[in-house]
Order: structure tokens, then sequence, then C-alpha cells
């Protein structure tokens, strides 16, 4: 069965007098478990094709389908519904809520869903266990390095196991050490726990963790590359 | 459930992020509440004050005459049944007060001047615990009986006739026949009175006397009844009405003096218009913080929302945080004006304007007076508004694009 399905996607921006194509009529296909990298330069339409995915972003045509639900017409209680429930967010700028600690952020999403306090509680100090966080629990994001607040976004986007994970940019503020570290992280967690994985990039080695690499170029597709074959 | 304590939890720390900013919200809070309750019981003492006074000034809680007498006051209206009559059935019915008297126009004349008054054929014993006037002597005495043959008269009017305590007086009005009734009295008690008004205008004297003096022997025409409470007048105007019949009028203190009556309602009307206009000054502020709160909230906000959280329950956290300065304003305000209400509880001397406050019928000393109704309306007022007044900017915060919000620099 397929994560994630765009059908002929087109979103066009204005920017002053003129028209930007951020999407042109591109379609791609994710199994579910998939490792995806969209790589583009800047203003390439990765990252709207990200927020396209996850319904942040309506295309302006086209079909976006997740898990085999068509999302593209659905209304903003029922995306932040699909949101909460399917999907994984890591986001490029940490992105975290300033006056929680690091388990208050984690648990965020699952206190929003409803999960009652104990499994909580459980279930994010495993997470920042397996993400190396173990003990910085209580720490402010601000107490907090860059890589470890970007750990903690990761630990909240997959604490409630969601069946899809999108990064934005995710090692762009990290160093190369540190954005090691976390892509090693998202390979395990891709391979443990079967969540299908798509990060948007223009960082040459992120794209090389990724199994498959989909380059865009002016909001089409331009080049969809198996990299396991290779 | 789980929804509303993630965003109490969210609006209360986010309200500490920038302390001093919520800190002199909630001073301004604190401020607004106390200057509502505490100027509201201000308002009300020194309307209860008036009210009590004016009260106290004669009219009781309730009145009875005959149909037509406020209309013409004079010895033609008097009551149906005889005096002897009134105070077997008002005694049979064991009122808290009650006094039956005798009230015409008059003239009093001394060996100087002349004045126009309004003369009291009283019952002194059972006048004691209806009007001011026992109270007030300054020189001399009260009545002793409704036989005592001698008056009491303000010191203003003693003034005004030139005459003083043991002198003698003649007293000029008519009886029931259009005959002029006059008869000499000596002054045997002066009374002061908070109202020169009262002091100038009144003159009382035995019943019994008075009764002779019209030829109207046995007869009355106003009885004047004292309940509990004067804001709860009702049962006793029902219990006086089933006690004389349909033959005369039963009046309640408010329409007895329209003009004490009107300015109770006023008052009410007063204290609502009053918290809204505090409230009102308030909002501003109010509405300016959580316009700065969600400004600089912007990408949190649109945060939240890419993770799934729906706009309902980011305008519920911004309100949630506008309640929460409001209940902390609103605590701190109560318990200030309620310290100070009893800090006052005394009373504040006001004599310095004094002369401006007597034309109102109010006296020198003012007596805060703290009502739970009052208190509750300004809270609700302050909570019920806050709460609209926060609306906007949550309703503004909710209806971010994540995707903008969450790039917002």
């Amino acid at each position: 069965m397929t994560a994630v399905t765009c059908i002929e996607l087109c979103k066009t921006y204005r920017q002053g007098d003129q028209e930007i194509k951020a999407l042109d009529h591109a379609s791609i296909d994710i199994g579910e478990g998939g490792f995806v990298c969209l790589s583009a330069p800047s203003g390439g339409g990765k990252t709207t094709l990200l927020n396209a995915i996850g319904g942040l972003d309506i295309p302006d045509s086209g079909e976006v389908w997740i898990a085999g639900k068509r999302i593209d017409n659905l209304g903003k209680g029922e995306l932040a519904n699909l949101r909460l429930h399917k999907i994984g967010y890591v986001f490029q700028a940490y992105n975290l809520v300033p006056v929680l600690s690091a388990r208050e952020n984690v648990e965020f999403v699952m206190q929003v869903q409803g999960v009652p306090a104990g499994q909580r509680a459980e279930k994010s100090m495993a997470i920042l266990k397996e993400v190396g966080l173990q003990g910085l629990e209580d720490r402010r994001p601000a107490e907090m390095s860059g890589g470890q607040q970007q750990r903690v976004a990761v630990a909240r986007a997959i604490v409630s196991r969601p069946a899809l994970v999108l990064a934005d940019e995710p090692t762009a503020n990290l160093d190369s050490k540190t954005s090691d570290a976390l892509m090693e992280l998202f390979v395990q967690l891709n391979k443990t726990h079967g969540t299908t994985f798509v990060i948007a990039t223009h960082d040459q080695r992120v794209m090389g963790y990724a199994k498959r690499l989909i380059k865009m170029l002016d909001g089409r597709i331009v080049d969809d590359i198996d990299q396991q074959a290779a | 459930m789980y929804m509303l304590r993630i965003m109490s939890t969210l609006a209360w720390r986010n309200l500490w992020r920038n302390h001093r900013r919520t800190i002199i919200m909630i001073s301004a809070i604190t401020i607004g509440v106390w200057a509502m309750i505490f100027m509201t019981a201000l308002m009300r003492g020194m309307v209860n004050e008036m009210v009590r006074d004016g009260i106290r000034a004669l009219p009781g809680h309730v009145q009875i005459h005959g149909r037509g007498f406020l209309d013409d006051p004079g010895i033609n209206n008097l009551l149906p049944m005889k005096d002897e009559d009134v105070t077997a059935s008002f005694d049979a019915a064991g009122f808290d007060a009650w006094a039956g008297r005798i009230r015409v126009p008059a003239v009093v004349t001394s060996e100087r001047d002349s004045r126009g008054i309004t003369l009291y054929g009283i019952d002194p014993v059972r006048e004691r615990d209806i009007t001011f006037v026992a109270g007030d002597i300054v020189e001399g005495r009260f009545l002793e009986d409704a036989d005592d043959s001698g008056v009491v008269i303000g010191r203003k009017l003693a003034d005004n006739l030139e005459t003083e305590l043991g002198k003698r007086i003649v007293i000029m009005s008519q009886d029931p026949d259009n005959e002029i009734a006059d008869r000499g009295f000596r002054i045997v008690g002066i009374f002061e009175a908070r109202l020169e008004a009262y002091e100038t205008s009144m003159l009382f004297a035995g019943k019994s006397a008075i009764q002779k003096m019209l030829n109207v022997p046995d007869r009355i025409n106003e009885v004047v009844v004292l309940g509990d409470d004067y804001r709860n007048v009702d049962p006793v105007v029902r219990k006086v009405t089933d006690l004389v019949g349909p033959g005369v009028e039963v009046l309640p203190w408010y329409e007895v003096d329209s003009y004490l009556g009107t300015m109770m309602t006023v008052m009410d009307g007063f204290v609502l218009v009053w918290m809204i206009v505090v409230f009102l000054a308030l909002s501003f502020g109010l509405v300016n913080t959580l316009v700065m709160a969600v400004f600089e909230r912007v990408r949190e906000i649109g945060l939240m929302m890419a993770l799934g959280m729906r706009p309902t329950s980011i305008l519920l956290q911004i309100v949630i945080e506008s309640l929460l300065l409001l209940l902390l304003g609103l605590l701190i305000g109560n318990v200030l004006a309620g310290a100070t209400v009893y800090w006052l509880r005394d009373g504040i001397d006001i004599s310095v304007v004094a002369a401006g406050m007597e034309m109102f019928g109010a006296s020198s000393l003012l007596y805060p007076q703290l009502t739970a109704h009052d208190v509750v309306l300004a809270n609700v007022v302050v909570l019920i508004l806050g709460s609209i007044a926060s609306l906007s900017p949550a309703w503004r915060a909710s209806r971010y694009d994540p995707i903008e919000a969450i790039t917002k620099v």
C-alpha cells in the first residue's frame, strides 16, 4: 500500500506581478516504510510539495492521497486531525514551544490526542532516551543546543508512532556531526518502526541516507532515483 | 480535559514570559476592580444613608392615609377609623414599630417672626423607634407623651423665629370646618437634624394636644409602620393592606418619597453603567496586551496548528490566558476593595463638602457599604466583558495560516 500519492499537483504563488510555479504537475508515489529525499535548489518546490503532503498547503489542482485517503479536499479541522494522528513533522528551525520542557514538548501532541498522563510520561521518557536525551527531559528549549532541540523535535514527531514523518531541511541548522547523528536516528526509526520518511533537503549528505531520491526543479519532478538499486 | 489542561498550562506559562507586562496588566485590572467595588460601596453607602435618613425623617417603611392625602395633606383627609381602633388593630398585628400621627400644614409665630411649617402631632413613645427627633435633641427634652403640652422645634427654625428653649410660640392651622385653630405652646426641646430642611420645616407636638387644638378628638391622618428592611417592604405593605381594608391608601416609602425611591432605582442603573465604563477603560489595555502576546507568538501558534491543534483550541487558549489575567486581577482587586471598605468601616469624614452633600440629603460622614450583589456584579461584568474583549485577538490567532505563521520571522 502506498503511504503517499500525489497526482499532477500544481501550485502557483504570486510575488508582486510575477507568478511563481511552486508545483508544476508534480506526481509521486511513496510506499509504506519508504525513506525518500526530495531534493531541489532553493525555490525548487520541495517544501511546497512537503506541505501539500502534510495538508498544510492546498494545491491549486491535483490530488493528494495519504494512506489511501484523499486529503486535498478536506476542511481545516479534518486536516488538523490528520496531522495530529497520522503525520509527524520536523521543521527546519527546531520549532519547539519555548515555555514547555523537552518532555512536555514531546508530550504535547499526545496530550492534544488525549493520551492519558501515565502513558504519555512513559512514551515520552522512552523516546527521549531513544534520541539520546536522557537526563535532559526537564530542560526548556532555551537551555539546549540546536542539535538537542532538533532531537526533541524528532522525538515529538515520532512519539505517537505516525505512519508518515515529514521533515523539512531537518539538518539545515546543525553541524555535520549532529546532522549525521540525526540521520542515523531517522534510518534506525525507519528500520525498526517501519515509519515512512519524506525529507526535503538540499544537503548531499542527507540525500546519501535516502533509499530513494526525488529531484525537483521549478516545481517539476525531474528525476526519481532508487538509491538502493544504485 | 487533556486539551484544557495543556491549554491552561500554556496560557499560564505564556503569561509569565513577559512578566513585566503581565504585572502591569494585572495591576490595571486590580485598580479597575478595586475602583468598581470601592466606589460602588461608597455610592451605595451614600444612597443608603440618604434613604435611611429619609425614612427616619418620618416616612417610615409604609404609610397609611386617607385616599388623596398626598395631594392634599390637610385635616380634611383623616383616616376613616378612630385612633383607638387603629391602636388596637396595629398592636395586635405585631409590627416591629408603628405610630399614628396627625400631620397638617401650619404657621408658627414667635414674638418676633412667623414661619410656615408642617406640624406633627405624635405619640412620642411610639415615635422613638421611628423618627430621628428623639435622638437629635440638643437642648431641653423630647416630648414625654401624647398629652405633652410642649413642642420640639429645629435649631434653624428657632433661629429664624428668634426664639429659644422655654419660650412660647403660637401655632395656627385649620380645623375640619375650615375655621382657624390656634394654640400657644412652650418650646421644651430643640433638635438639630443632619439636614437643615428638617430643622426649618418640622415642628413636633403631642398628638392629643394637636387633636384637641384641631377639634378632631380620637382621629389621625397618618399611620407609619416600620418593617425589617427598607429594601423589602412589600410583605409589610401586604400585611397592612389586609389589616386596614380597601378604604385607605397604603404606600411604601419609595412612593411616599418618590425622590428617594427614584434615587434607589437610578443608583442600581448607575452602578452598572459605572462598572461598564471602568471596564471599557480597562479593556483597551487588556486587548492590547493580548494582541501583543499573540503577535509575539505567531510562530508558536502556527507550529501548534501544524502539529494538529484545531483553530478552536488556539482561540480557547488565548481566551484562557485572558481569563487567567482577569481572575488574578479580580482576586487581588476584590481583596483590596474589601480591605479598604473594612478599613473605612467607621466612615469617611467629608465635612469639607458637607454643605454640598446636604443638598442631596446625604450626611457628612460616608459609610462605604459592600453588598454581595455589587461584588458579584463587578466580577461578572469583568469576566464576561473581558472574555468578549479577548475574542478579537483570540479569533485573529485562530485564523492564522500555519505555514505563513511558522515561517514568520
